[in-house]
């Protein structure tokens, strides 16, 4: 019997449907398109910036934003602006990577926690508990406390926090997609766990885990923030989020902006992080698409 | 099985239901006229979406109103069930109209006891003691079958199998004598043993107290057992009504033959091969109602479709000629709305 | 080569209930399975019946070892299949394929239906390059009566028919000798329904496969199969080819069933006299002793607690059943093996 073959492929594949949905999300496609910004900046930190972080001018020290210096300067007359611009890279680095590293190891062990269940299950959870149970600011400043301040040893200690989160929306994840009966069917076809877990249940099981990302990115920036604050994350004259709103302290009542503006930073981008992962959750969920996606036909 | 000498106890009278969905304007049900008398069985049988569900829905007031726009009269002992105010339909939704759904969940509370629920519901319409609307409660559980009905009061949904539950809301449906019992997909969920001892239950009840009953079924096994007539819903038209033995024995119009065809019969003779024959099929899916086809709802689907008439005119519901009269009672009549003339 | 294909020998799938914690003490044991003897014949349709919770589905989980048993065996093809290496089950499960029940859950909404068809072509490395399995792909829908350019939709954009089509290209992609179908049907419409069993009659002939038909519908299970097999808590009862199962059972319980099943004729159903079970349906946690059916059953006499009946010969159009009334033959109850652990709820 000869046949013309036919595409596998998708005809409109799922991430551009995915796309179009979140684009008719307008607060979500906002907040994303803020943060495409704010990251472009602390990619090309240096083209954006007028200054270097920490060019000092006594002469001009704690000016309000002006013309020359629009955020104003601060106590060692160092451009604001360009401390915000260039601490963007360094808050955003330390988010990424830190969500990065938990997203990667939490979502394994969830995955195996899930999926396997018994005995795995029992040991992976209740040590992951072991971590939820203490306090997550308290949990990352023993972290530091053993391994030093710095930057990577401040990526590491929130990764550590943010590992069980990921371990647990995982896990639950894969405990409903697991029962799901295209999985059983895979395996009546005589398809591998490896292939079950790879090409079925990790798939289905994502959309939670994008949204926690999204969410948990939000926080890793905070966390950086207090723990710069505290003087146990970015180490001056390094320019931080967290680390200027710390310096900032001592003169909110002198000088406003020093603590304004890089708060302000903050706040955007954890809005925008948290706007986002809401505009994921409507969109990545089975129910709402289908509602949506009638919608536009 | 009496006629219908005393009035109808439901009178509907061009029903109309119009969903917004975000597909558009959804025709669910498109001017549907029935009667059910007192005593009598009507069943309503058609296929997901033919819009048998909505029609009912719509006559009690529980369709959203913010999506749904309901038009047509419906009296229910003479008077408009789609004109009354919310607090008049709740009070006529107990003693004039039960309903019992497929899912018997859905209508008990999972956190009461069914004592509780049934008293509730007694307590609700009449004026009555908590020790009398009690004893009435086991009254009624022992009447719809229940063992141990004095025990049963005190359990709580989940501890009953799904035949005993939907005893109980059949129970509750009778709690205030209604005159018009309404049953949607009340069996299906069951295994057959337990749909034949419901069905039993409710025929039964029926002849104790008159009530009148419309079934809505998908199964024409099940018509075939209870009802007295039969309506066939397709596309939210009725495309052909009469009595049990005219439908489904004499079916007129080509959707009605090809649901029969589609059935596989217990009952059905092996051929010569010594093997059952294939089952007609009625090809391709029903219409979707935000896209109903102009014309017959059916002609992009009915093997016997002839002139072009199908495709632009609809055709009304006329009177089926025939040799013999009905089992019982008065002719009633037997109609099909059809271009294709039996 | 011997005329069975699939065969069960005392097979059983016990499941521990209750009981949470870090201990897992079972509080008591569910038989879904009890205790099957099944032989299925190569080229032939069985069709399973049974009411809801009689471990019908269960039996063909098992018989495909997608669920673990936990006594007896499975032979297919002369292979112990409970204690296959993972090679040999590879195989087997290209050889066995299964149809599932929901059409809208056994689809993957993530991937094409070309994909999913072709996931047993790759987990199999059949038909070789991406061309000729693509080409495959196209002729299973073809086979299946589903147009070959709906093979890079997703399963949302289908019919709950159209799934189920889908649902057996996949199981057939493969070349399987046996094909399991469970409760396939139950939730299709009726027109759809009668679709789907003219495709499975037409494959089954085709293709020389051999089907086991689960379901709980006796009028499609009659339709379809050449034998039909009853099951009652655990057990197969009656077994037997379909037309004398479906005309003469000689078993009490298959002649309620057979009762109850509502006939599309309305003046046969004024006719007909239904015997009318009394009661539930006992829970699998504790099975009656003796002849599970006992406790409903209206002829139950004096052996029916004691011996456990065994399939025997019953009336003349050669069906076995598990019954008394035909003679008593069986296990009697052992005394110390208590049948039922935990009380009946009810």
């Amino acid at each position: 019997m000869t046949a013309e073959p036919v595409p596998l492929r998708p005809v409109r594949p799922r991430w551009r449907e995915t796309l179009g949905l979140l684009v008719r999300n307008k607060v979500a496609l906002g907040a994303a398109l803020v943060l495409l910004a704010i990251i472009v900046v602390a990619v090309f930190d240096r083209a954006f910036a007028p200054q270097s972080a920490n060019a000092q001018d006594i002469a001009d020290r704690l000016q309000a934003p002006s013309w020359s210096h629009p955020f104003g300067t601060d106590n060692l007359g160092r451009d604001i602006l360009s401390r915000v611009i260039i601490g963007a890279s360094v808050s955003l680095k330390v988010g990424f990577l830190s969500v990065g590293l938990a997203l990667v190891v939490g979502t394994l062990l969830g995955l195996l926690a899930g999926y396997y269940g018994g005995w795995v299950d029992d040991v992976l959870m209740r040590l992951m508990d072991m971590l939820f149970a203490f306090p997550a600011v308290l949990l990352a400043i023993a972290i530091l406390a053993i391994r030093g301040p710095g930057t990577s040893n401040t990526i590491i200690a929130i990764a550590v926090v943010y590992v069980p989160i990921f371990a647990r929306v995982t896990r639950a994840s894969v405990l409903g997609v697991r029962e799901e009966v295209y999985v059983r069917a895979s395996r009546s076809v005589g398809a591998s766990d490896f292939r079950l877990l790879t090409r079925h249940v990790l798939p289905n099981a994502a959309p939670p885990i994008i949204v926690q990302t999204s969410v948990s990115l939000a926080f890793a920036v905070l966390a950086e923030a207090a723990l710069s604050f505290l003087g146990l994350g970015t180490q001056p004259p390094n320019p931080s989020w967290g680390l200027m709103l710390a310096e900032g302290r001592e003169f909110i009542g002198l000088a406003w902006w020093l603590a304004f503006f890089p708060g302000m930073a903050i706040v955007v981008t954890v809005l925008c992080f948290n706007l986002l992962g809401d505009g994921l959750r409507d969109v990545l969920d089975p129910r709402q698409r289908t509602l949506m996606a009638g919608g536009g036909r | 099985m009496s006629g219908s000498m005393a009035g109808p106890v439901l009178e509907v009278d061009d029903l109309r239901v119009q969903l917004r969905t975000p597909r558009g304007t959804a025709h669910v049900v498109n001017g549907l006229s029935y009667t059910v008398g007192p005593g009598e069985t009507v069943a309503v049988v058609g296929e997901s979406g033919s819009g048998k569900s909505v029609s009912v829905l719509a006559l009690l007031g529980l369709l959203p109103p913010r999506v749904a726009t309901v038009t047509g009269r419906a009296l229910l002992e003479g008077e408009d069930l789609l004109a009354m105010s919310p607090e008049r339909l709740r009070q006529v939704r107990g003693p004039g109209a039960g309903m019992v759904f497929q899912d018997p969940m859905t209508s008990l509370n999972p956190v009461l006891t069914v004592g509780k629920q049934i008293v509730e519901g007694l307590r609700a319409h009449a004026d009555v003691s908590k020790e009398a609307a009690r004893r009435r409660a086991a009254e009624l559980l022992a009447e719809v079958g229940l063992p141990d009905p004095e025990g049963a009061l005190d359990r709580y949904p989940h501890e009953l199998s799904g035949g005993m539950r939907q005893r109980v809301v059949i129970a509750i449906a009778l709690s205030n004598s209604p005159s018009l019992l309404i049953a949607d997909e009340a069996t299906t969920a069951l295994d057959v043993t337990v749909q034949a001892q419901i069905i039993d239950l409710v025929e039964k009840l029926q002849a104790d107290h008159g009530t009148g009953v419309i079934w809505i079924t998908h199964d024409l096994g099940v018509v075939a057992g209870i009802a007295d007539r039969v309506l066939v819903m397709y596309g939210g038209r009725c495309v052909e009504d009469g009595t049990v033995d005219d439908v489904l024995e004499r079916p007129a119009h080509p959707y009605t033959r090809g649901l029969l065809g589609s059935l596989p019969d217990l009952a059905a003779p092996v051929g010569p091969d010594g093997e059952l024959p294939d089952l007609t099929t009625v090809p391709g899916l029903p219409p979707a109602p935000t896209d109903l086809p102009t014309g017959c709802v059916f002609w992009p689907r009915c093997p016997v479709r002839g002139d072009a008439r199908c495709e632009t005119e609809q055709p009304p519901l006329v009177v089926v000629p025939r040799g013999q009269k009905g089992h019982f009672g008065p002719e009633l009549p037997h109609r099909a709305a059809t271009w294709c003339g039996g | 080569m011997s005329n069975v294909l699939v065969s069960a020998r005392g097979l059983e799938v016990h499941f521990p209930i209750g009981g949470g914690g870090l201990r897992r003490t079972p509080a008591g044991l569910l038989r879904a399975v009890d205790g099957v003897d099944l032989d299925i014949h190569r080229g032939e349709t069985l069709g399973l019946v049974g009411e809801s919770g009689c471990g019908k589905s269960t039996l063909g989980n098992a018989l495909l070892k997608l669920v673990p048993s936990t006594g007896g065996t499975v032979t297919f093809d002369g292979t112990d299949i409970t204690s296959l290496d993972r090679r040999g089950l590879k195989e087997m499960r290209r050889r066995a394929g299964m149809v599932f029940q929901d059409p809208f859950a056994s689809l993957d909404p993530r991937r094409t239906v070309a994909q999913t068809i072709a996931e047993p072509l790759e987990v199999h490395g059949l038909h070789g390059g991406r061309r000729e399995r693509a080409a495959r792909v196209g002729e299973l829908l073809e086979l299946v009566g589903l147009d070959r350019s709906v093979a890079g939709r997703y399963p949302h954009e289908f019919s709950g028919g159209q799934r189920q089509r889908v649902g057996i290209a996949r199981a057939l992609a493969g070349e399987p000798d046996f094909l399991v179908c469970d409760e396939a049907i139950a939730s299709l419409d009726v027109s759809v329904q009668a679709q789907v069993l003219n495709l499975l009659r037409r494959l089954q002939r085709r293709l020389g496969l051999t089907l086991l038909f689960i379901s709980h519908d006796l009028s499609a299970v009659r339709h379809l199969s050449d034998r039909i097999a009853v099951m009652y808590l655990g057990r197969v009862v009656e077994i037997g080819p379909a037309a004398a199962v479906g005309s003469d059972p000689q078993m009490p319980y298959t002649q309620a069933l057979l009762s109850a099943v509502p006939l599309p004729h309305p003046a046969m159903e004024r006719e007909r006299k239904r015997i009318v079970l009394r009661g539930d349906v006992p829970s699998p946690a504790a099975v009656p002793s003796g002849c599970r059916f006992r406790t409903r059953c209206p002829y139950a006499f004096e052996p029916c607690p004691t011996v456990d009946p065994a399939l025997q010969p019953a009336g003349a159009a050669g069906q076995l059943a598990a019954c008394h009334l035909h003679g008593v033959v069986g296990r009697p109850v052992d005394e110390e093996t208590p049948q039922g652990i935990a009380p009946a709820a009810e």
